[in-house]
């Protein structure tokens, strides 16, 4: 499910490689160089350390899901936070799934959502 | 320095008002600082301290403390963390009294959300760009309900929470929301009728979700001296407590808020405990707000909750923790979206024995409020108070 029209994500300078590597059919996550942790979202310094000694790495898209809800909207869609399994929790939506087949724990990967005029966002179906 | 006794709440007054179609956001202002000083039986001349949030029409505090005609002021402060500021401008306006920085501080919160038609828990709103976190959380249709939702369906998971363990939160405010004239829902429910009740973002039924209304709240806190000098009972500030908690990075747990922070803090700086508490005003935008916080402050453990909340506890007269006698948000009133305020008047009114008679907790000496700001499931504000009457 997801019949919702999804807003366009409006990149600003620091998260624009993370926006272009989604239109590339990538998924890429921030990465503290002086802890060697991941997070997200990306941004240009750690949220660990405060220093811009960061990058933007691949993961692999694969995770498990942490919680999730069903907005029973005009056109219901399924909110959720995947843990990815790099570590951080991605506050996303679940596609491809009815909500009776969710289940928390259970094994999601990466879906690239079309959005109104923007880059794709990174979404998660049941696999 | 510790805050404890460094000042004391001597106005109170909540807007009568439920939809205020007829006055601006600047005139509830007004007619709640009104209120609140006459209650305690002062002047806005004696008011040299000012506090609203971020909400407050023009910046900070400029144009409703100009609204007022607030002239003598040497202390200003509009800390934002939603709903919960209001708990905070307590604890800071406390903190300026102690140094001196006032005498008399005003706090008014003001808003009308159910006159302007906003869907407050279930809409999505336009992205700023200039918030770091909306183009990841907007496009994926974040709203408020979603984001107490996905703390409630994780804290189920973990813990076995049920939503009849949530739905006795709703039926407690109901019981004594029927004894508040102006409730916006006075009727008493029932667990059945509110697990039947529709959902709106699952576990959360509609009757699991505070109302929306206008209106608005306003307090006076003093210095010690003064407040001995007034003809209303004294409720003194003993212990004051503020946290953020936010995703950190991607590693935010859903099941406990920041009131696991705050209300330590709060507890240590009044030296009691949660089981000398005899009334508690908690935050309680849906339901499974209540739970967590209880949790969190101590009231029983992490993950009890369920358990804790069932069967009445909650009510007062009938339960061991009397919790929102005014029917709180889930059935009185949410002002401008910012139950805070109402929060901490309630408690005011218990303390001095100015409940309603069918929810008047006996000899309640001491009370705490405690507020969430923001979204619990992406990141949030927490202030605790602990006050005493005096």
């Amino acid at each position: 499910m997801s019949e919702r029209t999804i807003q366009a994500p409006i990149p600003d300078p620091t998260t624009a490689p993370f926006w272009d590597a989604c239109r590339e059919g990538r998924l890429m996550i921030g990465r503290c160089k002086d802890t060697g942790r991941h997070f997200f979202p990306p941004r240009g310094v750690s949220p660990f350390t405060l220093s811009p000694h960061v990058e933007l790495v691949p993961v692999s898209g694969r995770g498990t899901v942490y919680s999730y809800t069903v907005m029973r909207a005009k056109e219901p869609y399924i909110p959720a936070m995947v843990e990815l399994a790099e570590g951080p929790r991605v506050f996303t939506n679940l596609v491809d799934v009815a909500p009776e087949g969710v289940r928390i724990g259970m094994a999601v990967t990466l879906r690239l959502v079309p959005t109104e005029g923007g880059p794709p966002v990174p979404m998660f179906a049941p696999g | 320095m510790s805050l404890n006794g460094k000042a004391c709440i001597v106005g109170a007054y909540e807007h009568p008002t439920r939809k205020a179609e007829d006055k601006s956001v600047a005139q509830l202002h007004a007619e709640v600082a009104w209120g609140a000083l006459q209650d305690a039986g002062l002047t806005k001349d004696d008011v040299d301290g000012y506090f609203c949030a971020g909400d407050a029409p023009g910046m900070g505090p400029l144009s409703i403390a100009e609204y007022l005609g607030l002239d003598r002021l040497r202390h200003v402060d509009s800390t934002d963390i939603g709903g919960s500021s209001y708990l905070a401008h307590v604890a800071h306006a406390t903190a300026a009294i102690a140094l001196g920085r006032c005498n008399v501080a005003l706090i008014t919160l003001a808003g009308r959300p159910r006159s302007e038609g906003q869907a407050t828990g279930t809409a999505t709103r336009a992205q700023n760009p200039a918030i770091p976190d909306d183009q990841f959380e907007i496009p994926m249709g974040r709203t408020v309900a979603a984001a107490y939702a996905m703390c409630a369906m994780r804290h189920m998971h973990e813990f076995g929470t049920t939503s009849e363990q949530l739905a006795w939160i709703k039926v407690a405010a109901s019981h004594h929301a029927q004894h508040n004239p102006h409730a916006m829902l006075k009727k008493v429910v029932t667990v059945e009728e509110v697990v039947n009740s529709p959902l709106v973002a699952d576990p959360l039924h509609r009757l699991d979700c505070c109302v929306i209304s206008d209106g608005g709240g306003a307090l006076v806190v003093a210095r010690p001296e003064i407040a001995r000098s007034l003809k209303r009972p004294v409720v003194t500030v003993r212990g004051t407590g503020e946290a953020l908690k936010t995703h950190a990075g991607g590693y935010n747990d859903l099941t406990f808020s920041g009131a696991r922070y705050s209300g330590a803090r709060a507890f240590e700086e009044a030296g009691v405990t949660p089981a000398d508490i005899r009334y508690a005003s908690i935050y309680d935008s849906f339901t499974i707000t209540v739970l967590i916080q209880l949790e969190d402050l101590g009231f029983c453990a992490k993950g009890a909750g369920g358990r804790f909340v069932a069967d009445g506890n909650l009510i007062s007269g009938v339960g061991k923790l009397p919790f929102n006698t005014d029917g709180g948000g889930l059935c009185n009133n949410h002002p401008a979206n910012r139950g805070g305020m109402t929060k901490v008047i309630e408690a005011v009114r218990q303390l001095r024995g100015e409940a309603h008679p069918a929810v008047q907790v006996k000899d309640c000496a001491l009370a705490l409020a405690h507020g969430t700001g923001g979204l619990l499931g992406h990141r949030h504000g927490s202030a605790t108070l602990i006050l005493e009457r005096s």
